[in-house]
């Protein structure tokens, strides 16, 4: 009995100890952000390159005119969310399989969702801009 | 990762396949292509990205862009770019069919590989054919 109170982690049941521990955790919920946002890039990656090839040769007011369609606006702000969260969960995947230490696995992680945030938000803020100004 | 062959010897494992591992094979090199392709359209993003922030900026810094994005090097890089785009969007389509069930024998695998890669090639040729009548 001194034994047990010597170590009171033994109070917790096997299956307390091993919550949590599994190599799925938040698998499906990666999983299906990554089958969502491929989806939807499927219409939209089709609609950026021929409407990119349209735009070739036009000056800054011309682009800045055609982006602000309402459309054309909305489109863009979709394409960089989903462009941004499936390069996001795309490069988690990639990390988790190859960075073996993991304090940099975490760290590699997090810079990369940093990065996708703030370029998915640069991006977008350069679209409103335009929406409200162009 | 650290485990045991048959006759005993102690072996470090990788934590994934990696290249070392196996002997080389179609199926395998499509598979590591589509995360090097993804991989390089990310890069790719930052062009996406900065195309928004000149046109949003100034015609000065419009200019410079479509300098650079239409300069040898920067076609060069498109051409990757939109190479690698239609790749992993057609394998891509290859990936969804897998998730539906659908084209695991190994004759489809191959089948759908093959055709990957020329949907890949008709794609960009087309594109920059396109661009150049265009242009």
């Amino acid at each position: 009995m001194t034994q047990h109170s010597a170590s009171p982690a033994v109070m917790r049941s096997k299956l307390g100890q091993a919550r949590g521990l599994g190599s799925a955790k938040a698998g499906f919920h990666h999983w299906w952000g990554q089958k969502l946002t491929s989806f939807a890039l499927l219409p939209l990656s089709l609609w950026f390159v021929t409407a990119c090839i349209r735009q070739i040769g036009h000056t800054r007011a011309e682009v800045a005119h055609w982006v602000a369609n309402p459309l054309v606006a909305t489109l863009f702000v979709l394409l960089l969310a989903a462009t941004f969260q499936h390069l996001a969960l795309g490069v988690e995947a990639v990390i988790v399989d190859y960075v073996r230490e993991e304090k940099r696995k975490l760290a590699s992680i997090l810079i990369v969702k940093a990065a996708c945030l703030l370029l998915a938000l640069i991006g977008i803020i350069s679209v409103l801009k335009l929406a409200v100004t162009g | 990762m650290v485990g045991r062959t048959s006759d005993g010897r102690v072996v470090r494992r990788p934590v994934s396949p990696h290249l070392q591992v196996y002997k080389m094979h179609m199926l395998m090199v499509l598979s590591g292509s589509h995360r090097i392709t993804g991989l390089a359209l990310g890069v790719g993003t930052l062009i996406l990205v900065w195309f928004l922030v000149a046109a949003a900026a100034s015609d000065a810094a419009f200019g410079w862009m479509a300098w650079v994005v239409g300069s040898p090097i920067g076609i060069l890089a498109l051409i990757g770019w939109t190479g690698s785009l239609w790749y992993h969007f057609c394998n891509g389509i290859r990936h969804l069919a897998w998730d539906f069930g659908y084209g695991f024998e190994m004759s489809t695998l191959y089948a759908s590989g093959k055709l990957v890669l020329v949907a890949t090639a008709v794609m960009t040729v087309l594109t920059w054919v396109v661009v150049f009548a265009v242009r």
